[in-house]
């Protein structure tokens, strides 16, 4: 009896459960209230909300410019606006920086922002342990000058200062409320977090209060999905309005070919995509096998084969919206006879290297095609498989126990980072030391042309092969708007977002 | 009986505690750590050192494991190196999502196993048999992800009847709640009644031969009336087995299908805990795990004197 029981209440459930699930639909209507409110499909989710802590650009691009802001901004083609500060003078000896703050900004707590949340947010990056506080390190010292009055002053001139300062170190948190960042955020932005369920969505509600132009959207919502196929297929059912930074080219194809129902978006971003090789010990040691491999990887067919041909080829460390771009695809053309030749001078017919690949998409597809066009050169990659990030920053990264890698560089304007000293590139740094400090501390004309040469050396060096530069790619519903086109900053500003 | 419930119990629990030193174990043995993955691709190695002494990973492992064991017999299953907040409500929040799905699915796998199942013994010679036979075979073979992308295929994206993923909690609606549940418990329950149909077809057949029901057959009742007044119970003995080892497994694997419909289950807490590395994360939740699949078990050893006198009176 108490079997039969149980099955009668357990098939009785299960009628409920159908009959209210079908009931309750899913697909969203276009009311009224819908037009207020934007869904963004995100793929990278933030581990916490505090990047003065952790690293990742998840976190920077959900709170800066939404939540946080800092003095200045960089705009969709690569140029620094006002944001906090409504404009900024530089003394003669371009060490001495006097920003002027905007009038009524404030907190979404309601205290104003003044020259001294300022100083304190300033003075406090030296104690993070986010590593990208480096940015910081030129500046020598921070003053309230008046309530509405920053002078910053810098140990040495610095033309990459500024710029960074856009970045999430440039940050302003209100001095009386920034204990429990990992948690709870109060910023001088447009949005507040309304709510915040790690795993899956962050909850932007516009401020009725924000001091500047107000957002288009009340609410928009970042809801975090790790399967891009999981993703695309929200927005196909009505679930999310927009994908932003689709991570699989090949679902991009579905939407391109319905353009009444979505708009597809191919933006730059800031994603130099690495061939890296181990210039410091091992079978890269050798220039000879450095320049085999720029001759031996045909950029484009890499390009086309793993990424759909959505990307741009670059040549270098410097994508197209830095002051110092350069297009350096003709310094390594590709040369398969030529690769050939050299593989064998250098007697590395054969010999094995140890190719360590992140499991991400790009990543493996791009190993597949640049381990076969090195086979026909002669040079015989062993393919490793690494999880991303805990291992490959384990071994690769930190340990430097590999010939021969792939990775999205993905931070603003990062090549003396990534070919600096000690980093896992092994690059002789001594080779652009010089040039890049003279760069940096010379006038803004100077800067572009010193760092062009920086670059130019780097990728004639053949210190690491650059593939192509990650293509930014949006897919949205056909009626949204103000969707940014690049990703060239730390931030996915969403005050833009709305409907037509 | 309670000597073998208290022998029972000391089983499980000696269980529980080498179960606790083989998951720390394990993940000391885990390349990369939790410093260097929250410190990411500008990280120095000195700081690296300092954020792993921070987290108190630099202290030798007999104390993090004892401090680990001793904080979880107080409920305390210590601080998320990632999120600097208490790991205990995480677990609490993503068990909770999974065990409704688990538990809805194992209970619509029922409700629709036992009466097809009875159906398909009874009717063994006979088309309806046949039918039933084959389509539980293929239920087998479709594994539930699969199961989930078809589901997600016809309803989500053709019909535009139910949401293709997400969760929404109880508390925001019973609409939302149920459209959001009725895909996931769809994918596991109808792989899960295949398998359970095949056990309570073998079950209730095995029972048909026994000698109790040729006699309540002699006794005037006809086949089915006869399996259902006295076969059932001794029928449902290796089924409720069965069942049991099934919801474990479903508990555990069930982070296949939270990934398919982007629910935030334990098994999601845990694929993302063992990406960051957060090691505190992943063993309590692994020990939560282990906690669930034996306190399961137990109920299940439970249940046997409550459906069968025979083992209650210890034949």
């Amino acid at each position: 009896m108490r079997v039969r029981r149980a099955a009668a209440i357990a098939v009785a459930a299960a009628l409920a459960l159908a009959a209210s699930g079908c009931s309750a639909g899913a697909g969203k209507s276009g009311s009224d209230e819908d037009k207020q409110e934007i869904t963004v499909a995100q793929t990278a989710e933030p581990a916490n909300l505090d990047f003065t802590s952790t690293s990742g650009a998840a976190i920077g691009q959900a709170l800066m410019e939404n939540v946080y802001q800092s003095l200045v901004r960089v705009g969709d083609d690569g140029r620094l606006e006002p944001a906090l500060a409504k404009s900024w003078e530089v003394s003669a000896d371009r060490r001495t920086y006097t920003f002027a703050l905007q009038d009524g900004a404030t907190f979404s707590n309601g205290h104003p922002v003044t020259a001294q949340d300022v100083k304190s947010s300033y003075d406090r990056v030296a104690k993070w342990k986010n590593p990208l506080k480096a940015k910081m390190a030129d500046v020598d010292s921070v003053t309230a000058k008046d309530e509405r009055t920053v002078v910053i002053a810098l140990h040495r001139p610095s033309n990459r200062w500024l710029f960074d300062l856009a970045s999430i170190v440039g940050a302003v948190f209100d001095d009386r409320a920034h204990d429990d960042l990992a948690n709870t955020a109060v910023g001088s932005g447009p949005f507040t977090i309304e709510k915040y369920a790690r795993g899956q969505e962050i909850d932007f509600a516009a401020r009725d209060d924000y001091w500047g132009d107000k957002p288009h959207a009340r609410k928009v919502v970042f809801r975090y999905f790790k399967d891009s196929v999981a993703a695309a297929n929200a927005l196909k059912s009505g679930d999310v309005d927009v994908l932003g930074n689709l991570q699989a080219p090949e679902l991009f194809k579905d939407f391109e070919s319905d353009t009444s129902a979505y708009q597809v978006i191919e933006g730059t971003s800031n994603g130099e995509v690495v061939l890296s090789m181990n210039n410091a010990q091992g079978i890269f040691k050798d220039k000879r096998a450095r320049e085999a491999v720029m001759y031996a990887v045909d950029r484009k067919a890499v390009l086309d084969t793993a990424w759909g041909g959505h990307g741009t080829l670059i040549g270098g460390m410097v994508p197209p919206t830095d002051p110092y771009y350069e297009d350096l695809t003709g310094v390594w053309p590709h040369d398969a006879a030529k690769a050939k030749r050299l593989v064998e001078e250098a007697g590395l017919s054969g010999k094995e290297f140890a190719f360590t690949v992140p499991n991400l998409p790009y990543a493996t597809a791009i190993a597949n095609i640049v381990t076969s066009q090195l086979a026909d050169a002669g040079l015989k990659a062993k393919v490793e498989t690494q999880e991303f990030p805990a291992v490959w920053l384990d071994k690769t990264f930190t340990k430097h126990a590999y010939d021969m890698s792939v990775v999205n560089h993905v931070e603003a304007r990062d090549i003396l980072t990534v070919f600096g000293k000690g980093y896992y590139t092994g690059y002789d740094s001594a080779r652009i030391d010089a040039q890049a400090k003279a760069a940096d501390e010379g006038t803004e004309a100077q800067y572009a042309a010193g760092m062009k040469k920086v670059a130019r050396t780097i990728t004639e060096d053949a210190a690491a092969d650059f593939l192509f530069l990650f293509p930014n790619l949006v897919v949205a519903k056909a009626g949204v708007t103000g969707i940014q086109r690049n990703q060239v900053s730390d931030a996915f500003p969403i005050a833009g977002l709305g409907w037509s | 009986m309670p000597g073998f419930l208290l022998n029972r119990a000391l089983q499980y629990l000696l269980t529980a505690a080498a179960a606790s030193v083989i998951v720390f174990a394990l993940m000391q043995l885990l390349p990369g750590s939790a410093a260097q993955v929250a410190l990411g691709t500008e990280a120095t190695p000195e700081a690296v050192r300092a954020l792993e002494a921070q987290y108190g990973l630099d202290r030798p492992w007999p104390v993090r494991y004892f401090e680990w064991v001793g904080g979880m017999l107080h409920r305390d299953f210590g601080t998320s190196y990632v999120t600097g907040a208490p790991i205990a409500p995480v677990i609490a929040d993503g068990i909770q999502v999974t065990l409704i799905v688990v538990i809805a699915s194992i209970a619509v796998a029922l409700a629709l196993a036992v009466p097809l199942g009875a159906l398909a013994a009874l009717y063994r010679s006979r088309p309806l048999g046949a039918v039933i036979g084959a389509a539980s075979q293929v239920g087998i073979a479709v594994p539930s992800f699969l199961a989930g992308i078809l589901l997600v295929m016809v309803f989500a994206l053709g019909l535009r009847v139910l949401p293709a993923s997400g969760w929404a909690a109880p508390i925001e609606g019973l609409g939302a709640f149920a459209s959001h549940l009725v895909l996931p418990v769809t994918a596991l329950a109808l792989v899960q009644a295949a398998i359970l149909t095949r056990y309570v077809r073998s079950a209730v057949l095995e029972v048909m031969g026994r000698d109790f029901l040729r006699t309540a057959r002699a006794a005037g009742r006809t086949r089915t009336g006869a399996l259902v007044r006295h076969g059932l119970r001794s029928a449902a003995i290796p089924v409720v087995t069965v069942a049991g080892v099934q919801l474990a497994a479903l508990l555990v694997g069930a982070v296949v299908v939270e990934q398919v419909f982007v629910l935030p289950g334990i098994g999601s807490e845990l694929v993302r805990a063992v990406s960051n590395r957060d090691l505190v994360t992943v063993q309590g939740i692994v020990m939560v795990l282990v906690l669930a699949v034996l306190v399961l078990n137990f109920i299940v050893d439970l249940l046997y004197p409550v459906i069968d006198p025979r083992v209650r009176r210890g034949a």
